[in-house]
């Protein structure tokens, strides 16, 4: 989230869109609520089905899944076409202004420079047009056709109302009421936010669905603003965290790149990172690379990494492509793994295709479960039945399972989605052999080392090297890993502006980021937690909730990552001159002498208002970008493209290229893409509010309350199929079948699209063959293995399926 | 279990009330706002935590109500309805559970004494000590809530968390419930914070928004804010004006006194047949053989 949970209380229009936050966010829901009965509010829910958040809302609009690009895309047009936008902002803080590469263009479906043989892009044109100092040429006035202002315009133009409501079966009528509704808050002094979760990321468009919504964002001035902003609800407790530590395996911790073995030295690395401003005058934040990368390059090595030796750079692993776990189970499917660990992961379970995932874990030598719970993974060789039909004893995977604890029996910390790192404290031992996860690794670490030096072997340094300053090696406490994650100081600090005063002491920890070096004097597991656990203490366990702003914004409760800033480019809650956009809901503003407000300025700090720096700071030109330039893998600006599985099986508005030019996907996974003809209706996986994944079907309350698999048919086909409720039906895709119970629903329209009726099938994910609910079977047995093409997260929510009854 | 910080006002099948000791004390109510409830069920699971409770885990019949009706050991459940008015899909849910009436047909209903009682704070709870089995109460209930537990024979529901209440808590499904929608006190504040969200519904088009708490049971300690609130059988099946089965109020009410009378007839003339004609004797035969 750009902005925090209870921010949303601010808003004069949420919007949940690719995602049912009543359900999957019960609690955090309230600010929803608090929003709608304290600050009078709209609620609009956008989605295929009528959920339970759709059961509070002032208005539902009904859309086709994998079709919001095209929705949100036509917002744009809306906006563009009456002036709907707050034009002083996006002069100010959005890239509207700047020019584009001649050479880029879009035509039939494809930006310039597709290579269709590598289903990739040569990027090069997806730039500005730069002058002699390298900065991009600007036209404030927005004449020049070249301007992302006038192309932007043109590329929108195609998403009319009529063409919305052909590719999306949203009658017309009501996707101009959402416009009309959005439209309101380019206004100064009001607000829209939008909730959006796995509804928006599970597609093989993903990153691009959210991206078009942080443009109509930027488009009506909401982000930096209290009550705005762009807010990913995240789904696993934690997963915010495991994110900026690096999930992503091209990635390091703090959102920094993994070498790639493009790279071979480290100045090669860094040059590419060190990010270059782009526009005079910027802050240009990224041009801080080094101090970020160096600093953990000594927390991973300590002493060990040396000016002489680049910092350890040889020891960090280099990729060639992504091993983001498609492709890792494609390398497992194709035989070229041998073992695997999988750590509070249930990759049968949570993952597509689950007899290929099966298949694949058939061809390890050995599985090692790290798990608080039995899942589905750990007895995926065992036989239960039509729910897991395999022959157990042509299986020869050795199955290791290490249970650990969870987490309220272990100290920590854990990221909110509103980027807060809040301390919790230990409960309750675990029960039984369950041990924190950290004492397993440290052990299989530790055997490894005293491997390695009792043997020795191939490529030793990483894990010789690595510092391990922990009190007792075997067992690093959750206090000693937090105080590594923020840094210390490994030098004395002089202070620049005083002689003789120092900004820290060598040994001392860091007070936040701004004082990492790139000479090897700090250390940081996590630039962006530096200042979590301070000299002064745990900064994650504060818990002063005095609010006197009545906003929300309360800095001395846990801890946000940045810098303890609560709402990120809050700069752009102000004017140009320095005067709060909304005088009701003022985070900052200029006093005079510095910026200063109920939030940390997200600013150069002293930096006058009239300045030519810009409120992005993470970015080489300081604004928000209408034009991503080349960091999308599929274009600069969104397009719609259709779901790999299309129930159209064409593309209305380019028949040529009808799903995501850029999307990896591997030749047997193509093969097993269902069509229409034998698949006819539009499927999409997701989450009840009466269970969380596939643990809770491990407890009984929560099996009491949703203890029967099941699907939603909408009443329309349920009587074209004779299927009343309660009814066992059969769902099946080109990858196989599940069964389970038909909810007959009026919450599913069918939907006419492009001269067809489209009807979708509601497929909740949480049963399977282990634990307390009734037996059932993995939703993703139906799901095709292919994901978005940034982030390879696979497609759960929109592919093809038939049903019947049985 | 009665409890010794709450005064019991009424009792049932008891000829003589007990008298109230603490006159300072005040009606309680719980506010169930549908306008803000999503369906969540936290208050289904606060509840069997709270009462020890473990229903079993049941079947999908093709709805998301689960489980698929109030039992001894699920003393509350959402209701869900899909409705369509003016041309407008919704989806109605409803928390489902006892009332608390003010005038509690079980209580007018139950035949043994003490077996349900009403506190003075309104409270009506079962002392399932003192409870036959005899399941009048479930008759005597306009909502359809007490449930006769098979393992038992004892009728069990929703106690407003008397044992809660009693030391100065919320019952646990207000404590839970994430959005608020579930709210505990004075009966004054809740109806005076039911305004205010009737007096939001409105702005928001819901023209029969309303607060209900029904007169034909004396009022309810448990009041819903409805959007509907001139269809509350919209809310699958609140009745519109709840009234104690006529039944029961003949029973209970005018002829009280003649039964009593007939009882004791029944005695006399069980005394007479006795001094006159002498003790029934059953004949050895008539046992059978062991």
């Amino acid at each position: 989230m750009t902005n925090h949970w209870v921010d949303i209380k601010n808003a004069n229009l949420i919007i949940v869109m690719g995602g049912n936050s009543a359900e999957a966010h019960p609690v955090g829901f309230r600010w929803v609520i608090e929003a709608k009965t304290r600050n009078h509010a709209k609620l609009i829910v956008i989605d295929p089905r009528f959920t339970r958040t759709a059961s509070v809302a002032d208005l539902y609009v009904p859309i086709r899944s994998g079709t919001d690009i095209a929705f949100l895309s036509g917002v744009i047009r809306y906006l563009l076409t009456n002036n709907k936008v707050n034009r002083d902002y996006v002069l100010a803080y959005t890239n509207a202004s700047l020019l584009v590469h001649p050479d880029f263009a879009f035509d039939d479906g494809l930006f310039t420079g597709y290579d269709a043989a590598k289903r990739s892009y040569d990027k090069a044109s997806w730039a500005y047009q730069l002058d002699d100092a390298g900065h991009a040429k600007r036209d404030d006035t927005l004449a020049d056709p070249r301007c992302v202002w006038n192309l932007l315009k043109a590329h929108v133009d195609r998403y009319t109302p009529e063409m919305v409501e052909t590719l999306c079966g949203t009658p017309k009528d009501a996707f101009l009421a959402v416009c009309g509704h959005l439209a309101d808050t380019a206004a100064p002094d009001k607000t829209a936010s939008f909730l959006y979760a796995l509804g928006w990321t599970q597609h093989s468009v993903g990153s691009q669905n959210i991206r078009t919504m942080a443009m109509i964002q930027l488009l009506l001035g909401n982000i930096g603003m209290a009550g705005g902003g762009v807010n990913a609800l995240r789904g696993h407790s934690n997963i915010q965290g495991l994110t900026d530590i690096g999930l992503l395996s091209t990635s390091l911790p703090g959102y920094l790149t993994m070498p790639s073995e493009k790279e071979a030295t480290l100045a090669e690395h860094l040059a590419k990172y060190t990010s270059k401003p782009l526009l005079d005058g910027q802050l240009n934040y990224w041009g801080n690379y080094p101090k970020f990368f160096v600093s953990l390059m000594k927390a991973f090595w300590g002493d060990s990494a040396r000016q002489d030796n680049q910092w350890g750079y040889d020891w960090l692993p280099k990729w060639d492509k992504g091993y983001d776990v498609l492709q890792y189970f494609e390398l497992m499917h194709q035989g070229k793994v041998n073992g695997y660990l999988c750590q509070g992961f249930n990759p049968i379970a949570a993952f597509p295709n689950k007899n290929k995932v099966s298949a694949s874990l058939a061809k390890l030598k050995y599985l090692v479960i790290m798990d608080p719970l039995v899942t589905d993974t750990s007895t995926f060789w065992k036989n239960h039945g039509e729910q897991n039909d395999v022959d157990a004893a042509s299986i020869q995977t050795e199955v290791f399972r290490l249970p650990t604890t969870c987490f309220a029996e272990e100290d920590g910390a854990i990221v909110n989605s509103g980027r807060w790192l809040q301390w919790h404290w230990k409960g309750a031992d675990g029960p039984g052999e369950a041990l924190p996860d950290t004492e397993i690794l440290a052990g299989i670490f530790l055997k490894l080392k005293a491997l390695y030096a009792k043997e020795g072997g191939a490529f030793a340094e990483p894990i010789e090297k690595l510092s391990w300053a922990y009190g007792n090696p075997a067992i690093p406490r959750p206090d000693e890993l937090a105080k590594e994650m923020n840094g210390k100081a490994l030098a004395d600090l002089p202070d620049p502006k005083t002689p003789g005063q120092y900004l820290a002491r060598k040994g001392e920890l860091l007070p936040g980021f701004a004082l990492l070096q790139d000479d090897g004097s700090t250390s940081s597991g996590c630039w962006i937690f530096a200042g979590s656990w301070t000299q002064a203490g745990n900064q994650m366990a504060r818990r002063d909730n005095a609010d006197p702003s009545g906003l929300g914004n309360t800095l001395g409760w846990a801890w946000a990552w940045p810098a303890n800033r609560r709402i990120l480019y809050n700069r752009a809650s102000c004017r140009p001159d320095g005067t709060p956009w909304d005088k009701s809901r003022v985070l900052i503003k200029w006093d005079g002498a510095k910026w200063s407000g109920i939030d940390v300025p997200d600013f150069k700090i002293d930096e006058p208002p009239g300045s030519p720096m810009s409120p992005f700071i993470m970015q080489a030109e300081g604004m928000g970008r209408l034009f991503a330039l080349d960091k999308m893998a599929e274009g600069p600006f969104p397009e719609h493209y259709e779901p790999f599985e299309t129930p159209l099986g064409t593309n209305p508005l380019h028949p040529k290229v009808v799903s995501n030019p850029a999307a990896r996907v591997f030749p047997g996974d193509l093969e097993q893409m269902g069509k229409a003809d034998h698949f006819p209706y539009v499927a999409t996986t997701y989450r009840l509010t009466e269970h969380f994944h596939y643990w809770t079907k491990n407890v009984w309350l929560n099996s009491v309350l949703q203890p029967e698999q099941f699907v939603e048919i909408g009443e329309a086909l349920a009587k074209e199929k004779g299927i009343a409720h309660g009814d066992m039906v059969r769902v099946s895709s080109n990858r196989g079948y599940i069964k389970a119970k038909a909810v007959v629903t009026k919450r599913l329209q069918p939907l006419h699209v492009n001269g067809k009726t489209v009807h979708h099938i509601g497929i909740p994910i949480h049963w399977g063959y282990e634990g307390l609910a009734k037996k059932g079977f993995l939703a993703n047995t139906l799901t095709p293995f292919v994901g978005d093409a940034n982030t390879q997260t696979p497609e759960f929510k929109s592919f093809l399926v038939n049903v019947e009854k049985l | 279990m009665a409890l010794q910080s709450l005064d019991i006002q009424r009792r049932s099948a008891s000829p003589t009330q007990p008298p109230v000791v603490r006159e300072h004390v005040t009606e309680v109510a719980k506010l169930i706002d549908t306008s803000t409830c999503i369906g969540c069920k936290a208050c289904q699971v606060a509840c069997s935590e709270w009462n020890d409770l473990r229903d079993e885990i049941g079947s999908n019949v093709g709805v998301y109500d689960n489980p698929a009706d109030l039992s001894a050991e699920s003393w509350t459940v959402m209701r869900y309805a899909e409705v369509e008015e003016h041309g407008k899909l919704e989806w109605l849910i409803r928390k489902d559970g006892c009332m608390h009436c003010a005038d509690p047909g079980c209580l007018k209903a139950c035949p043994s004494p003490g077996a349900i009682i009403q506190y003075s704070n309104g409270i009506v709870d079962f002392q399932e000590e003192h409870c036959i089995g005899c399941g009048y109460c479930i008759a005597g209930c306009p909502f359809n809530i007490p449930r006769l537990s098979k393992k038992d024979n004892k009728v069990y529901k929703c106690t407003l968390c008397s044992d809660r209440v009693a030391v100065g808590q919320e019952p646990a499904c207000v404590k839970t419930c994430p959005t608020g929608a579930i709210r505990f006190g004075s009966k004054d504040d809740m109806k005076e914070f039911a305004a205010e969200r009737v007096a939001e519904l409105k702005t928001r088009g819901f023209e029969q928004a309303g607060l209900y708490d029904p007169a034909g049971v004396g009022g309810t300690h448990v009041m819903y804010v409805l959007h509907h609130a001139d269809k509350p059988e919209l809310y699958h099946g609140l009745p519109k004006d709840p009234a104690i089965s006529p039944l029961v109020s003949l029973w209970k009410g005018a002829l009280k006194p003649l039964a009593t009378l007939g009882i004791i007839a029944a005695g006399v003339a069980g005394f007479l047949h006795y001094m006159t004609v002498g003790p029934n004797r059953a004949d050895d035969d008539e046992e059978g053989p062991r």
